[in-house]
Order: structure tokens, then C-alpha cells, then sequence
């Protein structure tokens, strides 16, 4: 079972390097602008639920996670993120090449012949900080619990996190795995879900509602939190309650109500958005609301 | 060589996996077993019961199985999943491909009750297409042995083996034949009987019934020559083509469909190098249905006397 580890003592020199708000809203403007410019020289890919998580992946890999840029496949001794819904591909390419698990250049090969990012995240080619293969929905729960257990064996006391769209739990190896979780305590995961509300063919109540999302995760015997996934604060403030939670013998998950598309006025709350790429007139027009602020790729 | 291939008692492979397993967990603590409400039928229960730490029971949720598993090998683990053949491969055919074919992750996906020596359970449990599924995934290694000591030592061999693997084996009791401190070479043929005038190519059970159709025929006056193929992926090539050169025709024989199994796999490799004359003794085509495995056999043509009638059906050819 997962431990809590000790409080750090306070060390100025890690006070001082932790990242302000404004700091972490900067980044995922900058990834926002990534996601926009990829998914637009590409011509296609997945720009509405990749805008929707940018401020969760922001806050995960520049703050909330102790991760090794170094990246090694087995990843011990370090926190690990494992994402399920794989089709946000360009908000997780934007997040590792920021991070700097590989050269921010590298993004303009998004979804392009011999790139090593692929339409949807792979290992086969190599890419620093992909750790599995996403896309097929509904994969990834098992997979994070699997490495969870292993960090269980192997005495690791960090934590996995993982992604997963919403409708995407319509896909029934979802509820195996967290019946499976729960089963086996694995308390050191902690599961986040884009509650989006839309999927391709439109709103996920219309396609195949989820119901009253919450009570089900209850039901499965998980601690539940819930939060603004668009608010970099509370974002922060239920990143920090699920670590707390982790250790005591339940799995963790966040229901994170989000806006795809967010940041870009003509996208948001749009189903539309989920897998089309903006125009050239279109992408002039989201980067005048997306101001640049590490520099584009 | 023939008169040297002998049995003094039948054993079920699936237990030469157990046991192996067992050997395994106590040999290196990275492995892991999992399985889906079949420890028992997978003799997966002496390893439970010696490492409970090292064994995930998953319910019959094999979906998960596969990805928890795949999960596993990142931080090191080498996970070994126990459950039929048929939920191994075709029920979970898309979490293998992506979550570990495609990932290349370390896992062991280990199949008891293949083809239709499981007996009176009947076709739904029956698979006959688990080699085709499995062999056109990349980066899957494909092994399907013929007995309990191939078994056992096959699944010490494939902990060493970085990447998936794909272990077939069965239900009933079989003879005994092979070695019991073998070692197991990954894809390399086993030369059983040397022969000059056909060569058998069999899998799994068939291996068996090989040999004793090779002993049929050599009461007839024919030298038949007995290859093992317990690794259909990958292939040992160069075998194949040499015994093919020597004896001039081939009989291929699997517990499988006639499509996509070891007589396809043979059979490609010998049209794209030398066109041989060929006789695959396969499933036709068809599902299967209760019965006991010696049954089931004779009714869908995979017995001994089916080898050797299609042996000399292809020997005639040859002359021709």
C-alpha cells in the first residue's frame, strides 16, 4: 500500500522555484497556442478536449509531479502519468516538449510521415515520455493500475496519475478496472476525468448518457473529488487533496468539469471541435486570444 | 530416432505451465501472475499460494487483465496471465494490440484449453484461430509446445525473452515424450525423426500424433521426417526449407483452422522459396463442438490416420 511520505522541510531554494499561477496560466496559454498551431499545420487531429485539459497537464508536469525529463520506461522513483484518451495527442506533445523531455522544434512534425508524433501517442517510435500506446479508448484505466501495483512491488512511494475522457467511459474495460482497483486497494493512483460533457457525435447525454458520474465512482468504492478543471487554482488546491487521499486504501479519482475548446471563443462548448483542425483565417483568429508567452515552436 | 521417441506417462500441458510458473517465481521476483477466475484450471494455484504478493486475481475481466498487465511492465515487472485461449486472444484481441503489441510491453500471455482437444465444453471455448490472431500482430512471439516438459521449459524460456509472447497450450493428458531438462531454444525447430521421403511439420498435440503417423508409414516402407514446430513466430525458416529440399513434400498438422496457422505459415514460406507439393491437416473451416478430444479428432480429420493418408497423398504428388 502506498505511504505518505514525510513533509519536506521547507528549502527556500524550492519555495522560491515553485511556479506562481500566473506563471502556470502562462504555460498552458503557450500550450493552448501549441495545440492550435500543431493541430493547423497538421490539417487535422483532436484541438477541442487537448484545449480543454491544457490547464490540468500544466499543473501536473510543472508543478504537481516529481518527474524526470531523463526519461527512462520504467520510470521508478518518480511520479508517472499515463494518458488513456489518447486523441489529445497535441496537448500531450506540447506538454513533454515544454517540460522538455524533447526539443520544442519537434512539434511541427505533429501527425507528419516519419515523426515520432503520431496522430495518437505511441512508444514504437521512441518518444521521451510516452509510456503506452492510446488512442483505442477505454485502455488506459488498466494500464495505470497495472503500473500503480508495480510501484506497490517495487517500494516506490509515487504516485500515477492518468487521463481519460469522458465518453470514453462508455467503454466497459473502464468499470472492470476500477472495480478491479478498488478490489485491490491501489491507493496510489490517482485518475482524472474530463467531464466535457461532448463527444464526436455531440453531447454525451445525447450519445449515450453517463448518468450521475459521481455516484457511480462512489458506488465502485473510490474517493471522489471534484473540480473546475479550467481554474488553475482549483486545479491545484484537488491535485493536492488527491495526493493527500492517496495511502489510505482507496484509488483516487478527480471528476474534472471541463470546457472543450477552452480558450478559444468560437470552440468552446462546441462538440464540433473534437476532431477538426482550424483553418488558416480560423487559427489567426484563436492566436489573437492566445497571446504567446515562452515563444512558439 | 523413431524407435527412441517413447512415453511412460500422460500429462496435461496446461500443468507443465504451472509448474514452470512456480519454478519461475522462485527464480526471479519480477514475475508476476495474473489471471481471470482460472487459477485452478491454469495450475496457476502453486504459485498463488507461495507468492499471494505476486498474484493478481482479476475476475472474469480479461479486458483489464491484458492492460493491467501491460501496466506492470512499466516498472519492471514481467507479467504472466493465465486463462483460456480464447479469452487470451480473440475476446481481448484489441487491448493486446494496442496496450501490448504495439506498446512492445513485456507481458506473457499465457492460453490453456486451445483448439479442440478442451473436449466437451464444445465450440465456444474451442478456438481454432488463436494462432492467426496472434501471429499477425508485430513484435508478438508465438510458441504453442508439444507436451508438458516442452511446456514447462518453454515458459522458463519466454521469461527471458524481452517482449510480448503468446504460450498456447491444453487441457487433456497427453503423452510425455520430450525431455525433462530440455533446454527451449525460441524459434528453433525441434528435428524429431530424421526421414527422407516427406517431412511432417506438426504444433502442439499434433506433434504427438506426427510421430506416430511417421511410425505408420514407416511400417509401409517410408522414411518420414518429424519436425517440431513449437514456435510458429517467428519461423524457423531455414529449417523448413532444408527438410523440404531433402524429402520434396510436406504435411503440415495443428489443432487450428486450416486458416492462418502453421500450414499458411509454411506454406508461404515455401511459395516464396521453393514451390514444394503440401497437404495441411487443419480444421476445415468449421467450428467444432462436444466431444472428447480423441473424438473430436478423428471426426475433424486430425488424427494419425488423416496425417498419414495425407502423406501419402502427397508423396504421390512428389512422383507425379
Amino acid at each position: 500500500m502506498y505511504t505518505l511520505k514525510e513533509p519536506a522541510s521547507p528549502d527556500p531554494l524550492t519555495v522560491e522555484s515553485m511556479p506562481s499561477i500566473e506563471t502556470l496560466n502562462g504555460i498552458a496559454t503557450q500550450v493552448r497556442r501549441d495545440i492550435i498551431r500543431m493541430t493547423n499545420q497538421a490539417g487535422c487531429g483532436h484541438p477541442g478536449g487537448s484545449l480543454g485539459c491544457a490547464d490540468l497537464l500544466t499543473a501536473l508536469y510543472f508543478h504537481v509531479m516529481d518527474h524526470n525529463t531523463d526519461f527512462n520506461m520504467d520510470g521508478i522513483n518518480e511520479d508517472i502519468f499515463i494518458l488513456s484518451n489518447g486523441h489529445v495527442s497535441p496537448l500531450f506533445y506540447s506538454i513533454l516538449a515544454r517540460a522538455g523531455y524533447f526539443e520544442i522544434a519537434e512539434l511541427a512534425t505533429f501527425r507528419k510521415l516519419n515523426s515520432r508524433l503520431q496522430g495518437h501517442p505511441a512508444t514504437e517510435e521512441g518518444l521521451p515520455g510516452v509510456r503506452i500506446a492510446s488512442g483505442s479508448l477505454g485502455q488506459g484505466m488498466s494500464v495505470a493500475v497495472g503500473a500503480a501495483l508495480a510501484k506497490r512491488l517495487n517500494g516506490d512511494d509515487h504516485l500515477v496519475y492518468s487521463l481519460h475522457g469522458d465518453g470514453e467511459l462508455q467503454e466497459g474495460q473502464n468499470w472492470e478496472a476500477m472495480l478491479f482497483a478498488a478490489h485491490h486497494k491501489v491507493d496510489n493512483l490517482v485518475a482524472t476525468i474530463d467531464l466535457n460533457g461532448k463527444q464526436i457525435d455531440g453531447n454525451t447525454d445525447d450519445v449515450l448518457s453517463l448518468g450521475d458520474v459521481s455516484a457511480k465512482w462512489h458506488a465502485f468504492g473510490w474517493k471522489v473529488l471534484e473540480a473546475d478543471g479550467n481554474n488553475m487554482e482549483e486545479v491545484l488546491h484537488t491535485l493536492d487533496q488527491a495526493k493527500a487521499a492517496c495511502g489510505h486504501g482507496r484509488p483516487v479519482v478527480i471528476l474534472m468539469q471541463t470546457t472543450m475548446g477552452k480558450g478559444v471563443d468560437f470552440m468552446e462548448d462546441d462538440h464540433h471541435w473534437h476532431g477538426v483542425a482550424p483553418n488558416d483565417e480560423q487559427t489567426a483568429i484563436a492566436l489573437d486570444q492566445l497571446p504567446e508567452t515562452l515563444g512558439d515552436f | 530416432m523413431l524407435e527412441s521417441i517413447s512415453y511412460t506417462e500422460k500429462k496435461d500441458t496446461r500443468s507443465g505451465f504451472g509448474a514452470g510458473l512456480l519454478e519461475l517465481g522462485r527464480q526471479n521476483p519480477e514475475v508476476v501472475g495474473l489471471t481471470a477466475d482460472l487459477a485452478g484450471s491454469l495450475k496457476m494455484n502453486g504459485f498463488a499460494g507461495e507468492f499471494p504478493d505476486r498474484f493478481l486475481q482479476c475476475g472474469v475481466a480479461e479486458a483489464n487483465m491484458m492492460g493491467v498487465a501491460a501496466g506492470l511492465t512499466i516498472g519492471g515487472k514481467i507479467p504472466f496471465t493465465g486463462t483460456f485461449a480464447n479469452f487470451s486472444t480473440g475476446r481481448v484481441y484489441d487491448q493486446i494490440r494496442q496496450s501490448i503489441a504495439y506498446s512492445n510491453k513485456n507481458v506473457k500471455i499465457c492460453a490453456s484449453h486451445h483448439g479442440l482437444t478442451l473436449g466437451e465444453d464444445g465450440a465456444t471455448h474451442q478456438i481454432l484461430e488463436d494462432l492467426g490472431l496472434m501471429r499477425m500482430l508485430p513484435n508478438m512471439t508465438v510458441i504453442c509446445p508439444c507436451d508438458y516438459n516442452q511446456t514447462k521449459a518453454a515458459t522458463l524460456a519466454i521469461a527471458q525473452h524481452q517482449g510480448p509472447v503468446y504460450l498456447r497450450f491444453g487441457r487433456p493428458k497427453w503423452p510425455v515424450f520430450t525431455d525433462p531438462d530440455q533446454p527451449f531454444e525460441i524459434g528453433k525447430a525441434q528435428l524429431l525423426n530424421e526421414g527422407s521421403d516427406v517431412t511432417l511439420f506438426a504444433i502442439g498435440h499434433l506433434v504427438w500424433k506426427a510421430v506416430e503417423a511417421a511410425r505408420v508409414l514407416a511400417e509401409k516402407g517410408y522414411a518420414a521426417e518429424v519436425i517440431n514446430i513449437h514456435t510458429i513466430k517467428p519461423l524457423d525458416t531455414k529449417t523448413v526449407l532444408q527438410s523440404a529440399r531433402k524429402t520434396g513434400c510436406v504435411v503440415t498438422a495443428e489443432e487450428h483452422q486450416l486458416h492462418g496457422g502453421l500450414g499458411d505459415c509454411i506454406a508461404h514460406v515455401l511459395a516464396a522459396n521453393q514451390p514444394t507439393p503440401m497437404e495441411i491437416v487443419a480444421v476445415k473451416d468449421t467450428f467444432g463442438e462436444s466431444g472428447t478430444p480423441e473424438e473430436l479428432l478423428t471426426k475433424y480429420g486430425l488424427d494419425t490416420p488423416d496425417i498419414v493418408q495425407a502423406a501419402l497423398k502427397v508423396m504421390a504428388r512428389k512422383n507425379t
